[in-house]
């Protein structure tokens, strides 16, 4: 990561290619050459015009060789802070023969990485390893080739490990990828002919490894975004409206604020900038501004606007391919039948640290630094806001805290931009908490209703899913126009280009009548207030999957079936079964059906069961549960997992990255739901945005791999565990309770409210 | 104007260019120009911003920086070194042990917030080494984490735990 560190703050000047070598390598007819010596990837011009694009096609847009035989690795994605870049330095160091240690990554920076578009959808293995890994085996086949000819020994007849080629019947005659590359630029366009390590080779990819950026991060010494600094750098802070919808009226003169440079205003966008980070923190805190009072723009209570997704005339319909029979109809003569709502509620990205940026927009040309998931978009974005060619703006991405999406690191980036260009000199924007959680996107509430039906011997012959859920603005691209930028809807007359997405659950259930519906309802009136929403961790899969497998549950026991064994009727992809088995066998599941016999009072225990797939990624999630039935307190006391996502690269950092995610939508499930009245968003800090603390955790998450062999694609892992843990949640809850909770989350006072008034099934 | 003061921060001596009532963190941060402590909420309710003053954990968000005056700051930068001088270790690569569990049981995953956990973790068990899993548990427990790595976090503390007890 010291990279980053180096690439952020050296100066140096645009490269040129002066001296050029070529030759062939015989029947590979690889070209190698070489330019002057270059300090690694690392730094990049420090002034532009910057290159459109780093060319995808040039081995050395991904593999540097260094003199001191240190490798340097560049992958259009970033760190989000799951350890994929000790993942993809892993890949390199195993492709290359060199050992771990020497491999730097570098991520996320338009000027000198290429354009992934970043990081999404856990896609940051899918797409990074295979490009990373062919990269590094044509690198490692032009070096070979190179010792060929210095040694004077067939490629055929060598050998490496640790960076050092050596003739195979001749160790002595040896020469060092740092001698061979002699601190110049390895050039080569990739053939796609170099075939990679053969996986039974493997030294280094599978293996549990730990995380590179681990000790600096414990030792301080790991640079993030939040501790770059430019020189003359001042600092901005963002004054927002206090109701949804305010127009800025006036921001009244001669207002004497300390260290005050400049109160930038544009449209209803409000900010200052100051000389000192705790001035601007005071003159966004005193700024007298006044703003319009406009009328109501949200519903005012949850209950109000589920009841408005519920009858509101959808924007857009879309039903899932999945479709069988004739639902309705099957309904009508099922034996029994079943019908429920659920809904799941606006949800925070509340990133540990609110959005940071600092920007440095000079007459023809900008750099921005941030800490968004996406920075090739956002250039365009940029690029538009200050009417520079894309080649006039670089973008480079440093470490933020943990974004788990759309967070609001790229509404950071563009207050900067502007603010900078408003006073001509680089300013550095962070958010306060309430600017974070109050006005980051947020995630999309869904309103469900589903109905299922089962014959007379109580097989599953009818489903209907239904889900109603808000314009989902998903920016799929990134921040990819200035529009969808918090800044620009504040200042207005901007344009937004995200897009919608159905809320469809994920199963392979098979139903002979089946229907999935999704209604998408406009909610673009929210875009500039703190309702706006995008993407969060797993775009709606909590969600559905919660209503969805929860239904499954109430399906089970409307069948007196045991919730594993019901499943296992249905699914019919064996690979989802394999992972329904494998976590119910690791639980010691105990087949019967819910509700657990016995006497419902004082604190009861019980286990739920939830699975779904997601993009390749197989995960089932069992969770046992403690509740209190008079207080309504809950704690989930174990966790066990299933998770197929093929074959894995760094099984260490794997557990991590499934215990945090199951940490994590615990809490989404058990405390977390954006608050808000008619005007405003209620949430803006964590007094008045709960998540898990320390005493809630569970006393064991325990994960069963599956399908992890080098035969099998390595598949992502950032998200899928995420998915199913609300639903194995309420799913226990009925297990301890009999009493079935369909709304998220499930507090200890919804809880409470919910035994007292709720029916219990037994 | 304020009467110019100095704050020890990691045991070299600082002229505060602030004024008094500005919170430390930002002295730290943008003078002292350490990395360790992150601004988190600036509303003491995470933990992100946590340093010692004279060894006891304190929200660096809210403390003003003159209450800072005429004592020990020690930031995540500086926990080793502290932690070598009071035990008289030589060997310059020695950690404080909750650092070093923190490393051992891979116990976070972004990291913004584990400055926090670390330090109110070391104060935790620098004043008490023989906790059990419940002390843990309620003393860890004004700590925000987003990511979650929480699991990581008390198996990397209850390590610690052994290590000085």
């Amino acid at each position: 990561m010291s990279e980053i560190m180096t690439q952020a703050r050296a100066r140096t000047p645009a490269r040129s290619l002066v001296t050029r070598r070529e030759f062939l390598q015989g029947a590979g007819a690889l070209i190698v050459s070489f330019a002057v010596p270059v300090p690694g990837l690392a730094a990049g011009p420090a002034a532009g015009p910057w290159p459109a694009k780093v060319p995808a096609d040039r081995v050395e847009s991904w593999i540097a060789v260094n003199a001191d035989g240190t490798v340097t690795a560049a992958v259009g994605k970033i760190e989000a802070g799951m350890g994929i870049s000790t993942a993809f330095a892993q890949i390199v160091a195993e492709e290359l023969d060199v050992p771990l240690a020497r491999v730097r990554m570098q991520m996320g920076d338009t000027a000198t990485t290429p354009d992934q578009r970043g990081t999404g959808s856990s896609n940051g293995i899918i797409q990074g390893v295979p490009a990373l890994r062919s990269a590094a085996a044509e690198a490692r086949g032009a070096l070979l080739a190179m010792a060929a000819e210095r040694l004077n020994v067939p490629v055929e007849q060598l050998s490496v490990s640790d960076g050092i080629v050596r003739a195979s019947d001749a160790p002595d005659r040896a020469v060092s990828y740092g001698e061979l590359v002699q601190g110049k630029r390895l050039e080569l366009k990739l053939s796609g002919k170099v075939k990679p390590k053969d996986p039974a080779e493997y030294k280094v990819v599978g293996k549990p490894t730990p995380r590179q950026d681990i000790p600096l991060k414990a030792r301080a010494e790991y640079v993030y975004l939040v501790d770059h600094r430019v020189p003359g750098m001042l600092h901005g802070r963002v004054v927002r409206p206090p109701r949804a919808g305010a127009k800025l009226i006036s921001v009244p003169a001669g207002q004497k604020l300390p260290g005050l440079v400049k109160i930038v205003t544009r449209g209803d966008y409000v900010a200052v900038v100051c000389e000192r980070e705790e001035q601007a923190i005071r003159a966004a805190r005193e700024l007298r501004v006044q703003w319009s009072d406009p009328a109501p723009m949200f519903p005012e209570s949850y209950d109000a606007l589920y009841a408005m997704l519920r009858t509101a005339k959808p924007k857009v319909t879309e039903h899932a391919k999945d479709k069988a029979g004739d639902v309705d109809a099957a309904l009508d003569t099922a034996a029994v039948k079943l019908s429920a709502q659920y809904e799941y509620p606006f949800q925070s990205h509340a990133s540990m640290g609110p959005g940071c940026a600092v920007a440095d927009v000079r007459r023809n040309e900008a750099r921005v630094w941030s800490g968004g998931q996406k920075p090739y978009p956002l250039r365009k974005a940029v690029a538009e806001m200050l009417e520079l060619p894309i080649e006039a703006v670089r973008v480079t991405w440093l470490p933020g805290p943990g974004s788990y999406g759309m967070n609001d690191a790229d509404d950071a980036a563009m207050d900067a931009v502007v603010l900078s260009q408003a006073v001509g000199r680089p300013v550095r924007v962070q958010y306060m908490r309430q600017d974070g959680t109050g006005w980051d996107p947020k995630a999309p509430p869904i309103a469900f209703q589903l109905r299922g039906g089962l014959d007379a011997q109580g097989k599953l012959i009818a489903l209907d899913y239904e889900a109603r859920g808000f314009s989902g603005r998903v920016r799929s691209n990134g921040t990819e126009v200035a529009g969808d930028t918090i800044t620009a809807q504040l200042i207005g007359g901007y344009k937004g280009n995200s897009t919608d997405l159905f809320q469809f659950s994920d199963e392979s259930y098979k139903v002979p009548n089946k229907r999935k519906t999704s209604h998408i309802v406009a909610w673009e009136q929210s875009l500039p207030t703190g309702l706006r929403t995008a993407h969060l961790r797993d775009p709606d899969g909590m969600a559905t999957c919660f209503a969805s497998e929860s239904f499954i549950d109430e399906l089970a026991h409307a069948a007196r079936m045991d919730p594993v064994a019901f499943r296992l009727a249905s699914v019919s992809n064996p690979k989802h079964a394999a992972a329904i088995k494998a976590v119910a066998e690791r639980a010691g599941w105990e087949a019967r059906p819910s509700p657990k016999p016995g006497v419902k009072h004082g604190v009861v225990s019980g286990r739920g069961i939830a699975y779904a797939p997601r993009a390749g990624s197989i995960v089932a999630t069992v969770a046992e549960v403690e509740v209190n039935m008079e207080s309504g307190a809950m704690r989930v006391t174990r966790f066990v997992v299933a998770h197929d996502c093929g074959y894995v690269v760094n099984p260490l950092n794997l557990q991590g990255t499934i215990e945090a995610n199951l940490i994590q939508s615990m809490s989404r499930a058990m405390h977390e739901a954006v608050q808000f009245d008619a005007h405003r968003v209620r949430s803006v800090d964590w007094a008045s945005y709960p998540i898990v603390d320390m005493t809630e955790i569970p006393d064991a998450i325990d994960i069963v791999g599956l399908n992890n062999t080098p035969q099998a694609e390595s598949k992502g892992a950032g998200e899928p565990s995420t998915r199913p843990t609300a639903a194995a949640i309420a799913n226990a809850i009925f297990d301890a309770t009999g009493v079935r909770i369909r709304r998220v989350p499930f507090t200890q006072e919804a809880l409470q409210q919910a035994f007292r008034s709720q029916p219990r099934s037994a | 104007m304020a009467k110019p003061f100095d704050i020890v921060v990691n045991g070299k001596r600082h002229r505060v260019a602030a004024t008094p009532d500005t919170p430390l963190l930002y002295v730290l941060r943008n003078e002292a120009q350490v990395q360790g402590p992150r601004f988190g909420c600036g509303l003491a309710q995470c933990g992100a911003c946590t340093v010692h003053v004279d060894g006891a954990p304190v929200r660096s968000c809210v403390m003003p920086v003159m209450a800072a005056q005429g004592k020990q700051v020690t930031t995540l930068d500086g926990l080793a070194e502290r932690y070598r001088a009071k035990q008289g270790i030589q060997d310059s690569t020695r950690l404080h042990p909750v650092q070093q569990a923190f490393i051992d049981e891979q116990a976070m995953q972004c990291g913004y917030c584990s400055n926090g956990w670390i330090m109110t973790a070391a104060a935790m068990l620098d004043d008490k080494p023989s906790v059990s899993d419940e002390e843990i548990r309620r003393g860890l427990s004004g700590l925000k984490c987003r990511c979650g790595a929480h699991m990581g976090v008390m198996r990397a503390v209850k390590r610690a735990a052994k290590e000085m007890a």
